[in-house]
Formats: C-alpha cells, sequence, structure tokens
C-alpha cells in the first residue's frame, strides 16, 4: 500500500506542474532563461554566468539551493529551473509508460486470446509472429523504429502523425513489448481452454463469442491487470533510454529521460541535473513493481509467496 | 507387548489463520507396535494426513503449532533437531505419499533418487548404492530393473512409479513405514498390486507401517489395527476384526454401511453418512464432532465422550449403551432408516 | 534429440529470415522518405543518390530490392558505408564484437553469482528480514535506469572521488585483453557492475518464485523425508528444478545483448562494441551497417534461443523426447 502512495503523491505533484511553475516557483520550465536573475535569501544573483575557463561558455552558478521556491534543484545550462522541469516531464513520462502499457496489455491480450483459443494455423501464424518480435532485442527495434520515423510525418488513413508527436514513443515502446506479454496470456488461454469449465460450457454448446467472452476474458483478466503496472515501469524505463538517445521525446517536450540527457553535459559541474530526474524514475519504477507484486497476491491468493511484500 | 515403536500421546496440530486458530488435531492417543500394520481411517479433512506429518515433522509453515509428544523408540520427536532428526527420517522411518506423480524430483532417476537415500545414511559409494539401487527395484517388481534404474519418473507408469517410491522407502530397511494413501490414485487393479507389494515386504522387511486410508477395502486387506479418525479425534480403535466386523462406533457403522455390496441386486441407493464432513474452522469442540451428522446424538454428546475400552484392545468414544448398540446399528444401517 | 535439434534448427532460420525481411521493410518501405537518401546518408550529393539507385536496384520491385541487398551483406560482403565513405560493414562489426563480448560475457557471469545467491538466501530464508530485504533490492536494482547508473558511476569514480577511493578506475574506454588481463578486466569492471545490477535483480525474483513454488511441491516433502540435509533439499532439488526457468531466460537474455542491447552501457562507458556501433550508425543514418548489425544481433538472439531449446531438453528430461 505504501507503494501506492508513493505513486499517487508522485503522480499528483507531475499534474500539478504547472501549479508549482506559475504560483511557487514564478519561472517558465521551457524559455531558456540565460539573461534572468533569481533572488535567493535576499541576495540576488544571475542565472548564468561567463565562465572564465575553456571557451567561456555560460556556467550556472546555482545548484540545488534547497528552497523549493527558488531553483529547487538548480537550474540547467540554459538556465531553466530543473525542478520544474522534472515535473513537466514527469507528466510525459508517466502519460508515455500508462498509456504504452495499456497499449501493449490490450494488444498482446488481444493476440494472445485469438492464438491460445483458435490454435492450429492461427496460432502458428501469430506465435511465429511474436517469435520474430522477440528475436529483436527490444531496444534495437525500438531505436529502429524511432530514428525512422521520429523525424517523418506519417500519414496512416485518417491519422496524421506529426513528427516529434508523444504518440509515436507510445505507440513503438506499446508494440515491442507485445510478446512478453501475450506469450504467457495465450499460454493461460490453451490451459484454460482444456479445463473443465470451458470444456462444460463448449459442451452446452457456447458459441466461440460467448465463450471468449464470458469464459476466458474474466480468467485472462486479472493476469493483464497484473501486467499492467509492471508493463508501465518497463515502458517508463525504455521511454526514458530512448529520450535519452534523443530518439523519444523531441524537445521542447521534456521527459525524464531528455533531461537525464540534458544532465549528462553538465554531470561533472551540475549532477543534480541528472542525478534527480534519475531518482525520481527510480523510485516511479519500484513503486510500480511494489504495486503489481501486491495486484498479484492480492488477485491471485494462491500465487501469494509467504514473506513476500 | 514391550515397549511400542511409535507412541503417539496427545497429540494437537492447529494452524494459526487470520479467523484464528484452527485445530486439525485435536488430542490423539495411540501406539504403533514392532512388526505392526495400523491403519488410520477417516474422511478426508479429518486430520490424519497432518498427523503423520507431524511426527516426521514435514510440515514447514511456521504458523503450525504442535503440542503433545511422539515417542520414537523412547525418543520424542518433536523436540528433535537438525542432525538427529534428519538420521530419523529415512533410515527409521520413511514415508510414502499419495501421488507417485508428482513425488518424486522429476529431472533425475529412479535409481538417484533411491542411492540418493541410501547414501545420506550410509557411507557407501555411489557405484554400491547404484547397484542396491537395482536390487531393491528387483524387490519390489519392476521388469528389467538394472536398465529401468536409469529412467525418469515420467518414463514410468503410475503404479511403476509408486513401486519406485516403495523401494526408495525401504531401501534403509525402516523400522516404520508411513503410507499415506499409497493406493488412491493409481487403477483399482493397480491398487491390489501395490497393497500385495507393501504386505509381502513387509513380511520380508519386518517394518511397521502405519497406513493412511480413507478405504475400508485398503484397511480390510491390509491392517492388524484399525483407527477411525473424524475431525481430528479418533472415534474408535481396535482390531481390524473386531472394528471390521462389529463396529462400536456410529461412524464407523457409517463408513461400513458405505461400502456397497458386491452381491445380490444392485442396491437401490448407495448408503451415504447423511451430511458433510466437518470443516475444522467452524466445529463445535466441545461436543462429539460426529454428532451433528448422527441419528442418535443427545445432548450426552456434550462434552466430548472419552476413547473407552468396551473390550480389551478395543475402544471408542461414544455415549451411547454398549449393549444396545448392535440393535441401534441395524436401525442405523437399513435403508429404511436412512430414508426416515 | 537430433529430430528435435532439426526442428529448432530450421524453426531458427525461419525466424532469421523474417526479421531480415522485417529489417528491411521497416527501412526500405516505411512511408515518409526515399530509401535511396536513407542509404545514402545525411546531406548525399545528388551522385551518391544515383550510384546507390544503381547498386541496391531500388528502380526494381521491392522483392528484387531485397535478394540485392542480402547479396550485398551475405555474399558479396562488400556492404560500404556511404556516411564514412569507404568502411566497409562487415570489418566494422568485427572489430566491435570483441568489446561486446568481453562486457557481457563478464557481466553474465557477476549476475548468475550474485541472482542465483540472492534467489537460494532468500527461499531458504523465508519468513525472516532477509527475503523482504533481499527482494526489494532487486526490485531497485531493476528500477535504475541502466544509463542513468553509468552516469552515476562515472561521476563518482572518474570525478568526485577519482583522487581518492577510486583512484585504479582507469579512464573510460576499452582495454583489449592482448594489453594484459589485469588492464582489460579493470577497464570493464563498472560496467561489469552496471550490467549486473539489473540482471541480478532480474534473476533472483525470478528464481525466487520459482524455487518457493517448488518448495510446495510433493517432491520436496518426500526429499524431506528422505533424511538429508536441509542443503541439499534446497540446492538439488528446488533449485535443480528452478534452474530450467533461469536457463532458458539467461538464454534469451544473453543472446539479446550480445546482439547489442548492452548499448546504452556501451554508450554510457564510452565501449566501441555492437551497440555503441548500431547507435552511431543510428544518429548518422548509415543504413548499411545499422543493417548489418541489426542482421547480427538478430542472428544471435535466434542462436541464443536454439542453444536455450537444446540446454532446456538436456535440462528437462520430460521434453526430449517430444
Amino acid at each position: 500500500m505504501g507503494s501506492l502512495v508513493v505513486l499517487i503523491l508522485i503522480v499528483a505533484a507531475c499534474v500539478a506542474a504547472p501549479l508549482y511553475a506559475n504560483n511557487i516557483a514564478h519561472v517558465d520550465a521551457f524559455a531558456s532563461n540565460v539573461q534572468g536573475t533569481y533572488t535567493l535569501n535576499g541576495v540576488t544573483g544571475p542565472v548564468l554566468v561567463n565562465s572564465t575557463e575553456g571557451l567561456g561558455l555560460g556556467v550556472t552558478p546555482i545548484g540545488p539551493t534547497w528552497n523549493f521556491s527558488t531553483y529547487f534543484l538548480g537550474a540547467d545550462n540554459q538556465g531553466r529551473d530543473v525542478f520544474a522541469r522534472i515535473l513537466y516531464g514527469g507528466r510525459n513520462s508517466l502519460l508515455i509508460g500508462f498509456v504504452s502499457a495499456v497499449l501493449c496489455c490490450m494488444l498482446a491480450g488481444l493476440v494472445g486470446v485469438v492464438a491460445g483459443y483458435f490454435g492450429k494455423g492461427v496460432d502458428a501464424v501469430l506465435s511465429r509472429a511474436l517469435d520474430v518480435l522477440w528475436a529483436f532485442p527490444v531496444y534495437l527495434l525500438a531505436i529502429c523504429l524511432s530514428v525512422v520515423l521520429i523525424n517523418t510525418t506519417l500519414t496512416i488513413g485518417p491519422w496524421t502523425l506529426t513528427s516529434g508527436s508523444l504518440l509515436l514513443p507510445i505507440l513503438i515502446i506499446g508494440i515491442i513489448y507485445v510478446p512478453y506479454v501475450a506469450r504467457p496470456i495465450r499460454g493461460q488461454v490453451m490451459s484454460l481452454r482444456e479445463r473443465e469449465f470451458v470444456q462444460a460450457a463448449v459442451g452446452a454448446g457456447a458459441k466461440d463469442s460467448r465463450l471468449l467472452r464470458r469464459e476466458l476474458l474474466p480468467n485472462v483478466l486479472p493476469t493483464l491487470i497484473v501486467f499492467l503496472p509492471l508493463m508501465t515501469a518497463i515502458n517508463m524505463l525504455t521511454e526514458s533510454a530512448l529520450s535519452f538517445l534523443s530518439i523519444g521525446v523531441q524537445p521542447p517536450d521534456a521527459s525524464w529521460g531528455t533531461i537525464i540527457n540534458d544532465g549528462v553535459g553538465l554531470l561533472y559541474t551540475r549532477p543534480m541535473v541528472a542525478i534527480a530526474p534519475g531518482i525520481i524514475l527510480a523510485i516511479t519504477a519500484v513503486a510500480l513493481n511494489l504495486l503489481g507484486d501486491g495486484v498479484r497476491d492480492a488477485l491471485d491468493p494462491k500465487a501469494r509467496l509467504r514473506g513476500s511484500l | 507387548m514391550s515397549e511400542p515403536l511409535l507412541d503417539v500421546r496427545d497429540l494437537r496440530v492447529s494452524f494459526r489463520t487470520r479467523g484464528g486458530l484452527v485445530t486439525a488435531v485435536d488430542g490423539i492417543s495411540f501406539t504403533v507396535g514392532r512388526g505392526e500394520v495400523v491403519g488410520l481411517v477417516g474422511e478426508s479433512g479429518s486430520g490424519k494426513s497432518v498427523s503423520m506429518l507431524t511426527v516426521l515433522r514435514l510440515i514447514d509453515n511456521p504458523n503450525c503449532v504442535i503440542e503433545g509428544e511422539v515417542l520414537f523408540k523412547g525418543q520424542n520427536l518433536l523436540e528433535l533437531e537438525g542432525e538427529v532428526l534428519r538420521k530419523i527420517r529415512g533410515q527409521e522411518i520413511a514415508m510414502v505419499f499419495q501421488d507417485p506423480m508428482t513425488a518424486l524430483t522429476p529431472v533425475y532417476t529412479a535409481g538417484w533418487h533411491i542411492s540418493e537415500q541410501i547414501r545420506a545414511h550410509e557411507k557407501v559409494s555411489k557405484k554400491a548404492a547404484m547397484d542396491r539401487a537395482v536390487q531393491l527395484l528387483e524387490a519390489v517388481g519392476i521388469p528389467n530393473a538394472p536398465e529401468r534404474v536409469n529412467s525418469y519418473p515420467h518414463e514410468f507408469s503410475g503404479g511403476m512409479r509408486q513401486r519406485v517410491v516403495i523401494a526408495m522407502a525401504l531401501s534403509c530397511n525402516p523400522s516404520l513405514l508411513i503410507a499415506d494413501e499409497p493406493t488412491t490414485a493409481l487403477d483399482v487393479t493397480i491398487q491390489a498390486q501395490i497393497l500385495e507389494l507393501l504386505r509381502v515386504l513387509q513380511k520380508e522387511f519386518g517394518s511397521s507401517i502405519l497406513l493412511i486410508t480413507h478405504d475400508m477395502g485398503v484397511v480390510s486387506q491390509m491392517s492388524d489395527r484399525v483407527l477411525v479418525m473424524y475431525g481430528g479425534r479418533l472415534g474408535a480403535a481396535g482390531p481390524r476384526r473386531e472394528v471390521m466386523r462389529d463396529p462400536l462406533h456410529p461412524y464407523t457403522w457409517g463408513l461400513m454401511g458405505a461400502i456397497p455390496p458386491t452381491d445380490g441386486s444392485r442396491a437401490a441407493r448407495l448408503n451415504a453418512i447423511p451430511g458433510t464432513p466437518i470443516s475444522p474452522a467452524d466445529a463445535d469442540r466441545d461436543r462429539c464432532l460426529f454428532a451433528p451428522r448422527c441419528r442418535f446424538a443427545t445432548d450426552a454428546c456434550r462434552p466430548q465422550p472419552p476413547l473407552i475400552a468396551h473390550k480389551p484392545d478395543h475402544a471408542d468414544a461414544c455415549v451411547l449403551p454398549y449393549a444396545e448398540r448392535p440393535a441401534l446399528r441395524v436401525q442405523a444401517i437399513s435403508p429404511l432408516g436412512v430414508r426416515a | 534429440m537430433w529430430r528435435f535439434a532439426g526442428k529448432r534448427a530450421l524453426a531458427a532460420l525461419l525466424v532469421l529470415f523474417a526479421i531480415s525481411v522485417m529489417v528491411f521493410l521497416i527501412f526500405f518501405a516505411t512511408p515518409g522518405a526515399d530509401p535511396a537518401a536513407r542509404i545514402a546518408g545525411r546531406n548525399a550529393s545528388q551522385e551518391t543518390l544515383d550510384q546507390v539507385r544503381v547498386s541496391f536496384g531500388l528502380d526494381k520491385p521491392i522483392y528484387v530490392q531485397y535478394f540485392v541487398m542480402m547479396r550485398h551483406l551475405l555474399i558479396d560482403r562488400d556492404l560500404t558505408s556511404f556516411v564514412n565513405r569507404g568502411a566497409k560493414v562487415i570489418p566494422q562489426i568485427q572489430a566491435a564484437v570483441p568489446v561486446t563480448l568481453s562486457l557481457v560475457i563478464g557481466a553474465a557471469v557477476l549476475w548468475m553469482i550474485l541472482g542465483v545467491t540472492m534467489g537460494v538466501v532468500a527461499t531458504a530464508k523465508r519468513g525472516t528480514a532477509v527475503d523482504p530485504i533481499i527482494m526489494v533490492l532487486g526490485v531497485i536494482g531493476i528500477s535504475l535506469p541502466v544509463y542513468w547508473l553509468g552516469e552515476v558511476i562515472n561521476l563518482v569514480t572518474q570525478s568526485r572521488l577519482h583522487d581518492s577511493i577510486f583512484a585504479w578506475v582507469p579512464p573510460l574506454g576499452y582495454v583489449p585483453m592482448s594489453d594484459g588481463l589485469g588492464r582489460w578486466a579493470l577497464s570493464l569492471f563498472w560496467p561489469w557492475v552496471t550490467l549486473a545490477v539489473l540482471y541480478s535483480g532480474i534473476y533472483a525474483r525470478v528464481l525466487r518464485s520459482e524455487m518457493v513454488a517448488s518448495m510446495n511441491e510433493d517432491y520436496i516433502r518426500m526429499a524431506r523425508a528422505k533424511g538429508i540435509s536441509e542443503s541439499r533439499v534446497l540446492i538439488r532439488h528446488a533449485l535443480r528444478t528452478s534452474l530450467i526457468v533461469i536457463v532458458s531466460l539467461f538464454g534469451l537474455d544473453f543472446g539479446a545483448l550480445i546482439g547489442g542491447a548492452a548499448l546504452l552501457t556501451e554508450v554510457v562507458f564510452g565501449l566501441q562494441g555492437i551497440g555503441k556501433l548500431t547507435y552511431d550508425s543510428l544518429q548518422n543514418f548509415d543504413l548499411p551497417v545499422i543493417l548489418g548489425c541489426v542482421l547480427y544481433a538478430a542472428f544471435f538472439v535466434v542462436l541464443a534461443n536454439f542453444i536455450v531449446d537444446l540446454v532446456y531438453a538436456w535440462l528437462d528430461p520430460r521434453v526430449r523426447n517430444v
């Protein structure tokens, strides 16, 4: 339950990002603020000063101020408030993670149930297709798709995907993990198919549609629900990795991955820019994983592992 | 009789659950003599398996509370730990479980299983242990044993697998063999073979056998003495002939009556004991646990009557007057009586 | 057994073929851009574009294009990068392989030791505080972004504490084994740790849940009743049967990592492995190299799958005769 509370707090904080930026910190998280000033404890100073070393580029003097209303976690190399950016970035990270997990579970549920239920030729085709996807290292597949698609505008029927749209990472991440969920679902459906209560329904002359809807779906649904928080965690990590490689969320949008990427260049001078989003991402992922464990134990008491959390 | 081999005294097993303490075994006492075959009969859920697992301390549920004494050759097994307990398991007391399909680790051969047990208790070479495994497999009637010793569990049929388990159990010449429903999972024809095998081996090896079953037929074929368990308590105990031919407890009447006759015309209806077996969680433990299903239950059934010996060796826990029981039994098992 | 192996090998070849088609389609048939422009790289001259069109048969039907591509890659082995003029694809891959192999094999040894130990200890100590502590450590390992962990390790070992505790850490980059085993191992130590943190968490959790499930099996009770020691019950019975799952997981992960899934670690630690090569070529849109890398990766994943199937049959006698 603790994990759920942590999650709700993180989600609430990210949803409230504009509130924080406009009313508490009074910053614009997306506009560079190279010429700006800040006031801390009555002392005013520039956000960015020229460096006397190297190429003489600007450096930010403010690291974490630990003052909640003024550059709490410091500023990045464009003078933007890192904490506000983390809150805004969290919206994208959470959104992409969750929506792609829902998409993934729905697709996987569909593929798994159809393959497991109809068997034979349908199963052979779908299973081979899953094998092919499975044989691809996920990151490579995601990267291939991202690189090809990220800067193009796609038109599929009535839908248009503009470049830099958040839908693109959602779709890519949602699809690449389908085999991970679809395989166990297929196995489950195949064993359910042999169980007495399904056989009884078949014997009673139930139609395919009724069997799928009334007998199989209710049994598969808990598995999918267990997968949902786990996939959300994995997808958020994948999104951040893609964004870190600059092929996920595109600027001016931010996500935890892009902020870490921004921070890599500042690693030795302003480590907080890279460290903070990583920590919050890790905490979110831990909470989601523990939530997944909890949901599994709640839905399937038999699988409850003694002494687990 | 001298000191019994196994002497169970007031054994109580309960489990802590969210709904409070649930009693599975409620103060049972019995003995098993040397070379004796004792049958422990009861419906499923009567606590017979749990009490036997307790004897070898095989319940690893941390919420399990065990009280009483289990004396084996004078040693209280419930107080043993570590190496001493390990030496008794397998070497002194061996077990055969109900389902041979799941009792063998699937990735090892029959010979591996048997030699593992031998080498756990005796210092012998792998080769010598394997040779003994072959002899044991021959003894339990597995054809072509020198070859089959290298077969994996899934390559044996159910009956053959149970023979492997029995060979393993006997590999260290245990003085007590606990067989927990050894034939329940098998076909009827195989059941008879396995029982015959157990009987022959019992004579040959001289082990005592504690046979746990719900099948009166198995008990009548095998045991010297019979214990009848209901709801975690002993309802009756006595020599097989006495208990089977001249049962005293209304529950035993029911059990005996429930065996369908094999001669004459087909029974119009099967005699079942009315009601359902008690569930350990919500039983009223202050009275005879069978009372809710007993036609002769009265207020005298509260509190639980003690186990009283009416004849030497034949005891039961019932308040009905001893003299009237034969008449009452006729009434109890007549089809008319059941319908009434 | 031989029939089984043959069948699996055939299936593996089919999957390989399908993957090559899929990669080909991703780059040649996705809408939005001219494949010739993609192959030639960014800002290619008209001359290069024409050359590419002829060389890859882009005016011919799509299936011919596929075969032309495959011939360049596999038979003539003369696929060259256009971005990086004259650099042949196959030697580049050959140069990257030892780096990735060193990284992945070392990490695999580390994470198998760590993961299996954690899983077994957690199972043995279940019911005590040790078990949940190990499991939470596992979850944290899974939840840390790999590249972030790598950056933080770099920060600590290369900068903040480099002058004191971590003075022994060499600068980023790969040192080949021919320069001395010790220097090789030192250069890879932190990359190994970074990769192992993630995977040992996964393996510990999977192994524990498998082992706890098998601890409830009849054969474990039987093994205890035989009078063998508790540690033997745990290792020879519970662990041995759970290992089947772990081995199949290991094969897949190992194959994927060899195939380039370790690219985040490689990028962060500046190791010129397969993953880094793929990533760099993606950044430059160096399509011939990408194709080569992805096919190479798929080959290893499929090979790993195939080996897993065989090892599975060896570990679990039940599937041998299927």
